[in-house]
């Protein structure tokens, strides 16, 4: 087996958060897959730009103005090339994940009629369920199911059979936050294209391990969030094709998203300001570039590597406690380990590893559909980033048993 | 018998857990608290009787008796079940004016301050809360 190879030490340093005790002991933080640490780089980029040039973007003609907007525009190209779409205009700056998933079904909402047919998987986060749901229950289009099976994977055939020319949209996870499957998506892309229906993917976990290649998946939607990528909450990306983006209609009505307003008619500015509406996160953008910067010092191919090691050890470790099973035991995963104890309740294994030091979460991950495919009210969710190490799994390791002792 | 005062039992309450010396040992007699609970009879574990807010699932069933409120519950966590046992050794057979007027300071000086949080999902506020409207709710029917 190769090992792989990450100064896993000098990365530590980076993440002043990392060196915090949490109820007297040392922070094992193992709650990557909600949201992930930020290193001292993006925490600079941040401190830089409020020291230095903080000022609204795209109209100012003073040098404040100037700097801030090259800076974010720059951001745009870094999220353009990280995962190699052909135009930065096709890269929407939203406020996250979510931002790009309505914008997306609202969009679509004068293209459907009754009748149409929308497929979800059945391991989706509620985000990527409820604004579709919405957008069947403005069009009366029908939402269709994409089953999974024990091991967390995704059965194709009845997606296969059920792919017909009412089919308009499919919306598939590319990474399951709850069971951490990574997901068939070049062959759902394929298949939905072959009906002729488009497909939105939301990269919002597969991001801080799988580098997707926009281009070579032929997507036509792809969104992810910074905050789960060592960068700050509230900033995300959505990548549309230009066709795609040229046809939806905008999201929201305001400032920056305009060529010419008069009180008879609005002309709307090209891409991507067409959908960016009002002040953005200047800094947030600015910051989410820093993190991809950050990131690709490491290398993505390194983190995943060093990732699913941690992964695999992880596993085996957890399995030898008794009692103990995993949910999601996908032949492609990531960093995702959801897991019960028979008997006990997630929460208070949660409540416990609390205090050892750990956190992780425990619920259904707002992907409730899953934990009723399961018919169990929650996992204990642990999910690492390659800033974890083994010693951290074994203190997982040990508390998770510590709990079961106390708690059967 | 006489009922002891919710003051008084909340003072023992305080006195045994400060035999512990740390979280561990305090946790693990919460526990077995839990299991001295006086269990919410299986009809009363309806929806209606499941408390808001909580991670787990708390059900709380109340009944007047001779002017005094008795509480029965049940959780499907065990931490949680110790933390309403805890709650209801306090309140059960007490008067509604004294349920409602109580103050609930000793779970922090019982060292479960972080559940008192009003964001912890486990909902310790949410159950004060729906042990206080029981309270409420008879003592409007004992002045009607």
């Amino acid at each position: 087996m190769k090992t792989a190879t990450l100064d896993i030490e000098k990365i530590r340093k980076d993440f002043p958060i990392l060196s915090r005790k949490v109820n007297g002991q040392p922070l094992v933080y193992l709650d990557n897959a909600a949201t992930s640490q930020t290193p001292k780089q993006v925490m600079d980029a941040i401190v830089d730009y409020y020291s230095r040039y903080n000022a609204n973007i795209h109209r100012g003609v003073h040098t404040l103005s100037q700097e801030a907007t090259d800076a974010y525009e720059q951001a745009r190209i870094k999220i353009q090339k990280h995962f190699n779409a052909a135009r930065a205009h096709e890269i929407i700056m939203t406020s996250g994940t979510t931002h790009g998933i309505n914008l997306v079904a609202r969009g679509f909402t004068g293209f459907l009629k009754q009748g149409d047919e929308l497929w979800v998987s059945a391991m989706e986060h509620h985000s990527n369920i409820v604004p579709w749901q919405m957008l069947c229950e403005r069009t009366g289009a029908r939402l269709r199911v994409i089953p999974m099976n024990q091991n967390g994977e995704l059965e194709l055939a009845s997606f296969r059979e059920g792919l017909s020319d009412r089919t308009r949209l499919v919306f598939v996870n590319h990474v399951s936050n709850a069971l951490g499957t990574v997901n068939p998506i070049e062959e759902i892309i394929d298949l939905a294209h072959g009906a002729g229906a488009a497909v939105l993917v939301d990269g919002a976990q597969a991001a801080p391990h799988i580098r997707a290649d926009l281009q070579a998946l032929d997507v036509d939607f792809y969104t992810v969030s910074a905050h789960k990528l060592c960068g700050p909450t509230g900033v995300g990306a959505l990548y549309g094709k230009e066709a795609w983006l040229e046809k939806l209609p905008p999201y929201e009505g305001g400032g920056e998203m305009i060529e010419e307003v008069t009180f008879e008619k609005t002309t709307y500015a090209g891409l991507p300001h067409k959908f960016e509406a009002g002040t953005p996160n200047i800094c947030g953008g600015i910051a989410f570039g820093a993190a991809l910067d950050y990131l690709n010092a490491i290398g993505m191919e390194a983190i995943s590597g060093y990732e699913a090691e941690l992964l695999d050890y992880a596993t085996a470790e957890l399995l030898k406690i008794p009692g103990l099973k995993i949910y999601g035991q996908a032949a492609r995963k990531t960093s995702v380990i959801s897991f019960n104890l028979e008997g006990i309740h997630p929460y208070d294994i949660g409540t416990i590893l609390d205090k050892l030091g750990i956190a992780v979460r425990t619920g259904h991950h707002c992907a409730q559909p899953v934990m009723d495919f399961y018919k169990i009210p929650g996992t204990v969710r642990a999910s690492f980033s390659f800033y974890n190490t083994r010693e951290e799994a074994d203190r997982l390791v040990a508390a998770v048993e510590k709990a079961r002792q106390m708690l059967s | 018998m006489e009922q002891q005062p919710i003051q008084e039992i909340q003072a023992d309450i305080v006195d045994e857990f400060s035999m512990f010396d740390d979280w561990m040992q305090r946790y693990e007699y919460m526990i077995e608290l839990g299991k001295s609970l006086p269990v919410i009879e299986a009809r009363y574990k309806t929806d209606e009787n499941l408390i808001k807010g909580c991670q787990s699932k708390v059900w709380v069933h109340a009944d007047l008796e001779d002017g005094r409120v008795h509480f029965t519950a049940d959780s499907d966590a065990i931490i949680t079940k110790g933390i309403i046992a805890i709650l209801i050794r306090a309140f059960s057979g007490q008067k509604p004016s004294d349920i409602i007027a109580a103050k609930t300071d000793f779970i922090d000086e019982i060292g479960l301050k972080e559940h008192l949080s009003p964001t912890r999902a486990n909902g310790l506020v949410s159950m004060i809360k729906q042990l206080k409207l029981y309270a409420l709710a008879y003592e409007t029917q004992m002045e009607s």
